[in-house]
């Protein structure tokens, strides 16, 4: 009994979670299209979410490009395929691995902060004092968190698919000794345009759903600081693992 | 009742009405059936020990919080009945001074007052203006671009206060506007509402538990205990009462109506501990 107990008070606790997620992503799709809007504070969030998060997004992806030309470069050469290092570089970083990573990273960075600086400005009732001086908290802090975050995602992924090919380009010419005209021809051989959208599209999706579910994470904080610290920490971790699993099921829509 | 959007006509509804008020929080009652109603230009002071939920009927009265059941209506409309764009532009008619000051703080002093200002469009030079005004009020001249965490409890308390009566609102809710200061500030902010209330004619409800204030600023006096708006009276009236509760409570007595159930709780957790 004590194990359907537990059970069935998890499966009542994710309900409750995916309820608060789409009330909000409704308030906050209807407070977008209504004035006052903070054109200031949209531009602040962009700066936080895309600009702040380049450095993090260079170093992942070149990295991941760098092992990704290394990996299957060992891999192919034992069937004489060393040819395709390029293309599987290109088409793994821009169908998937850029994206994730990306998202992964900046739901890290940027996930934990917007539900650190909600969830403080509930235990501290600002927001509270925002609904009580006639503007919506939704409105004035979750909208421009979201939209920076949808708009600013796909930004990142395209430097992403750019730093990591040119990681693996470096790897395979410059320590793998690969010819870099046939490396280069090898990557956009067999590349699509619509593999670098896919990614794009996926992105878009990614930044939706961390910043949405940190904002949630952060809006309904209780409890002091240690509450603000357990928002945070599953605002990261439910971000995250949210981004992966929408990540299947988009793979499979979109391809 | 009159239908939304429509204003009520002149002096035939309260500017605050609150029946049969309920609200619980995981199982507990907190409040239990509150019934007041707050004239146009009126000064209602809740008076009550702490932790008896005076905080959390303040927040109902703006609509932070809402009811398990019962109504609230401003000037005779009812507030939940309307859609979530018409609650925020209901508020803007408010101003609300929290316990801690609640000031933003990723803003300055000066941008703080300016918030409610700026967000309904005022001009630069206005709302300058008007921000000087009301630090002014407050006596905090030279803090407006210092940040609330560089003020002292009393001065954020302060800020919140020129905040709160920036955007001239019709009426005022104020939660303990005066604890924690040091007895001359107390007067001073009892002066600055007493000068708001004859000079604007707002309504103002104020949560409170210094009788002092109370009398000074209160057209009349509640008192809130046990979910229950007890008694309610002229100041004068109020101080003079022969009811035992709030005699215990303006005598400041350990024991007491009020301090009953709380005896009661504690041998009931001291006998389980045991």
């Amino acid at each position: 009994m004590k194990l359907l107990e537990a059970i069935g008070r998890m499966v009542l606790r994710l309900l409750e979670e995916l309820g608060r997620f789409f009330q909000m992503l409704g308030r906050a799709i209807g407070w977008s299209f209504r004035p006052p809007y903070d054109v200031p504070e949209h531009f602040r969030q962009m700066v936080r979410v895309g600009f702040d998060s380049i450095p993090v997004v260079f170093l992942t992806t070149l990295f991941t490009g760098m092992v990704l030309a290394l990996q299957t470069f060992n891999g192919f050469a034992r069937f004489h395929a060393e040819s395709l290092v390029g293309s599987v570089v290109a088409l793994s970083l821009t169908r998937e691995l850029a994206p994730v990573l990306t998202a992964l990273m900046v739901t890290g960075r940027v996930g934990s902060a917007m539900a650190a600086e909600l969830g403080t400005m509930r235990v501290t009732e600002q927001i509270d004092a925002l609904t009580a001086l006639g503007t919506e908290p939704v409105q004035y802090l979750v909208v421009p968190r979201v939209a920076a975050s949808i708009l600013m995602m796909p930004l990142l992924v395209i430097l992403g698919d750019a730093v990591g090919m040119y990681g693996g380009f470096l790897v395979a010419v410059q320590l793998l000794g690969a010819n870099p005209v046939t490396y280069v021809e090898n990557s956009f051989q067999f590349l699509e345009v619509s593999d670098v959208t896919s990614g794009i599209i996926k992105a878009a999706v990614f930044g939706l759903i961390f910043s949405l579910v940190a904002c949630v994470r952060g809006y309904y904080t209780e409890g002091g600081a240690e509450g603000v610290g357990r928002s945070t920490t599953r605002a990261v971790v439910s971000g995250s693992l949210a981004v992966l699993f929408v990540d299947f099921f988009l793979t499979k829509l979109l391809f | 009742m009159s239908r939304r959007g429509e204003p009520p006509p002149a002096g035939t509804s309260p500017k605050i009405r609150v029946e049969d008020l309920r609200k619980s929080f995981n199982g507990k009652v907190v409040l239990d059936g509150i019934d007041f109603s707050v004239a146009e230009g009126e000064s209602l002071v809740i008076v009550g020990p702490s932790g008896t939920g005076k905080s959390v009927l303040l927040k109902h009265l703006i609509g932070l919080i809402r009811p398990d059941s019962g109504r609230l209506s401003i000037d005779g409309q009812d507030f939940w009945s309307f859609s979530e764009t018409e609650r925020t532009a209901v508020r803007k008619r408010f101003g609300m001074s929290f316990q801690e000051g609640a000031l933003f703080d990723s803003m300055s002093v000066f941008d703080n007052v300016a918030f409610p200002l700026r967000r309904s469009g005022r001009p630069p030079a206005e709302v300058r203006q008007r921000v000087r005004e009301c630090l002014d009020m407050v006596h905090l001249p030279n803090v407006e671009a210092k940040r609330p965490s560089e003020l002292s409890g009393g001065m954020r308390r302060r800020v919140g206060f020129a905040r709160a009566i920036a955007h001239e609102p019709e009426i005022l809710l104020f939660d303990e506007p005066n604890t924690g200061l040091d007895p001359i500030m107390t007067d001073v902010i009892d002066e600055v509402i007493l000068e708001l209330k004859e000079r604007l004619d707002v309504t103002i409800v104020t949560i409170t538990h210094h009788m002092a204030s109370a009398r000074k600023i209160g057209d009349r006096v509640a008192l809130l205990y046990g979910g229950k708006l007890l008694y309610q009276a002229p100041p004068d009236e109020f101080l003079r009462s022969t009811d035992p509760a709030v005699r215990q409570f303006v005598d400041g007595s350990a024991e007491g109506p009020l301090t009953v159930e709380f005896d009661r709780e504690r041998k009931t957790a001291a006998s389980e501990g045991a």
